[in-house]
């Protein structure tokens, strides 16, 4: 009496079936993603690391009684010039070399702010400098690249950059155990550079975050109130109509053009700064407006009726009924579709490329008004660039953004999560 | 019998197209429970929200006629809807407490219509509404926990209890019980027969019970007419009208 009959086999064969290609598109796309992910690590994690080579410095050379360098400001240690004695520190490493060719080589095997770094040592520790300090120097990105073994030795000397000589000097201090592979502090702190081994993404984190608030402070209070008044205020009839019509399609507008808006107009007509926060906030803003309107006002329309009539009821008025009671119900909401808007401006690359945050930024921005590159223009610049250092850190910058949006996405759901009213 | 409290003349109420009510005159007593009777869609609560005018909230509600609170028009210019909803209470057919605590469903109205100037004044507010919506002794160890997370029957008491907070006249309740229990429900009707020494109570229900047992005159709707209006004795006992006579044998509705 309970035996399958051949009608229901055939049911329960075709729910089976359908659970494997449900389970094989799951897969799929998890396998997508892991590799993308192991491709991009394994790739970009060597760029938190750099090679540094110790050279030993006798500051005693610069003045005889280096105590006296205690009393000397940091001003005047910077306006010091020790490029000859920094080129003889490192002469030192190998005192034998005669050759001018073969000395510039050795130079060459340091990235160029070799006199720099001796000095900021010098400025660091000046209140008990020795006569001769052990100064670690970054090497060069050639060196660094034959450290991380993404160099290949093999190669004939006449299609490498580095030498066969600069090998030999590198092999001898490795020896020497003069080579040390340190936490890449610099990456995180600097801004962009021609020279792979001094770039930063400090400056296009900072571009970042100061447009990602520009857009937070221009669209949350607008996007918020144009929900709240469309929602709760505005009779229905055809402007209003038209006006969520245009909402909704703005949303699914291109992004570039937006960026061309922000070209001719923000640009143009306005005259505000290219290639700032500002007027990337400002022209992100004009994306995220929508994502935040669309869903501040779904969490308003979640919000049952019988709350309005209830406050209603008291003798509130409209606004006090919406704002003391509505709102504070749609705000969960509304964070989480600001978040989510914000975790796209982040993401957003083609606006700002045409408003001129593509432009090469060394200083890092301290304002919106600096110029100012961002992360994901960053993977842009670096992608294209041919030297071997930038494509470690194309993909650690990568994985930085990666980091910002999952962190963003996150918090994004805790806050649904613990907001979340049931009625 | 006590005076007029509450006049309503040639009511016709108007959803876009659609007409609703068909000249509705009724006078409701004061601090009497008047009971509004009918089957599902006759217009009972719909003439019920014409009272507070919670009509206005639709869009698409028209309202002609004559509405009178002791002889004010209320539908008049002059009147501002949020001071007449300060003295014309609503409590709603679902409990629908604020997710806030229970102290601050009841602080509300008091706090935007100014009636208390110190947290001590507020506190009385808060422990007489209690009290008087046969609340407080049940609650009052959990004043500042979540209105949403009592039980039914309690939700909505708080709700009355949220309605009286600002000092109404006249409290409108729509179909208060029919999301209560049997026991939930019977100690809101007890409740009623006390408030009605202080407010004048309309009570629109599909129990016939429940309107008998509560109520010193009833109206029966129908099709958005007011068929019979009468003192509850005489609508339940001797109906002068052959619909009401159906309606209340149970012949439909």
């Amino acid at each position: 009496m309970f035996d399958a009959s051949a009608n229901l086999k055939k049911r329960l064969k075709s729910e089976r079936r359908f659970q494997i290609f449900c389970i094989t598109a799951i897969s799929f796309a998890l396998i997508f993603v892991l590799i993308l992910f192991l491709n991009i690590f394994s790739s970009g994690y060597s760029a938190f690391y750099k090679t540094t080579i110790a050279i030993d410095v006798d500051y005693s050379q610069v003045i005889e009684d280096t105590t006296q360098f205690a009393a000397m400001s940091d001003d005047e240690i910077n306006k010091l010039d020790l490029f000859r004695f920094s080129k003889k520190s490192i002469y030192s490493l190998f005192p034998d070399i005669e050759d001018r060719k073969e000395k510039k080589l050795l130079i060459r095997i340091f990235s160029i702010e070799y006199e720099d770094e001796i000095k900021q040592f010098l400025i660091k520790n000046k209140e008990n400098i020795k006569k001769i300090e052990t100064v670690y120097l970054t090497a060069s990105d050639d060196v660094d690249q034959v450290r991380k073994g993404n160099y290949p030795r093999d190669l004939p000397e006449e299609r490498r950059r580095i030498k066969d000589i600069q090998l030999e000097y590198y092999d001898i201090l490795e020896n020497n155990g003069r080579v040390k592979y340190v936490f890449n502090i610099p990456f995180l702190t600097r801004g962009d550079s021609r020279e792979p081994e001094l770039a930063g993404v400090g400056g296009s984190i900072v571009g970042s975050f100061l447009t990602i608030i520009t857009v937070l402070i221009l669209s949350f209070p607008i996007g918020i109130l144009a929900a709240v008044y469309l929602q709760e205020f505005a009779k229905s009839n055809r402007f209003t109509d038209f006006i969520e019509i245009n909402i909704n399609n703005l949303a699914a507008v291109p992004s570039i053009v937006f960026g061309l808006l922000g070209l001719g107009i923000i640009l143009n007509v306005f005259g505000l700064p290219r290639s700032t926060p500002l007027v990337g906030g400002i022209v992100l803003s004009l994306m995220t407006l929508p994502t935040i309107i669309i869903a501040t006002r779904a969490s308003l329309r979640a919000v049952p009726p019988s709350i309005r009539e209830g406050a209603l009821a008291v003798g509130a008025t409209k606004m006090q009924a919406v704002m003391h009671h509505v709102v504070p119900l749609a705000m969960p909401g509304a964070l989480t579709g600001t978040i989510i808007g914000l975790a796209q401006a982040l993401g957003e690359t083609a606006p700002l490329l045409l408003i001129g945050m593509v432009a090469f930024v060394v200083d890092v921005p301290s304002s919106p008004l600096d110029a100012s590159a961002s992360l994901p223009v960053q993977v842009y610049l670096w992608a294209e660039s041919a030297e071997r250092g930038y494509v470690e850190k194309t993909s650690a910058t990568i994985m930085l953004l990666l980091g910002f949006l999952i962190l963003l996405n996150l918090t994004a759901v805790l806050i649904r999560r613990k907001f979340e009213t049931k009625w | 019998m006590n005076k007029v409290k509450i006049s309503a003349k040639n009511i016709d109420v108007f959803y876009g197209d659609k007409q609703a009510l068909f000249d509705v005159s009724m006078d409701m007593y004061e601090k009497e429970v008047t009971a509004l009777i009918g089957p599902s869609g006759c217009g009972k609560s719909t003439f019920l929200r014409c009272i507070n005018r919670m009509n206005d909230v639709i869009d698409i509600c028209s309202v002609k006629g004559n509405v009178s609170i002791d002889g004010h028009d209320i539908y008049d210019k002059s009147i501002r809807v949020e001071s007449l909803r300060e003295n014309v209470g609503m409590v709603f057919q679902k409990p629908n407490p604020f997710p806030k605590s229970i102290y601050e469903n009841i602080a509300y109205g008091p706090r935007i219509h100014g009636m208390a100037n110190s947290k001590t004044d507020i506190d009385e507010i808060v422990a007489n509404s209690l009290q008087k919506a046969a609340l407080f002794d049940e609650v009052k160890d959990r004043l500042h926990q979540p209105g949403t997370g009592l039980s039914g029957g309690q939700q909505q008491r708080l709700c009355i209890a949220r309605a009286i907070s600002v000092n109404p006249e006249i409290i409108l309740m729509d179909e208060p019980c029919s999301a209560l229990d049997p026991i939930a429900t019977a100690k809101i009707e007890e409740l009623m027969n006390e408030l009605k020494k202080e407010f004048t109570i309309i009570i629109v229900t599909h129990s016939m019970q429940q309107a008998a047992r509560v109520s010193t005159n009833t109206g029966f709707f129908h099709l958005g007419k007011l068929i019979e209006v009468d003192s509850t004795d005489t609508i339940f006992s001797n109906p002068g009208n052959q619909k009401t006579q159906d309606y209340i044998t149970g012949r439909f509705g």
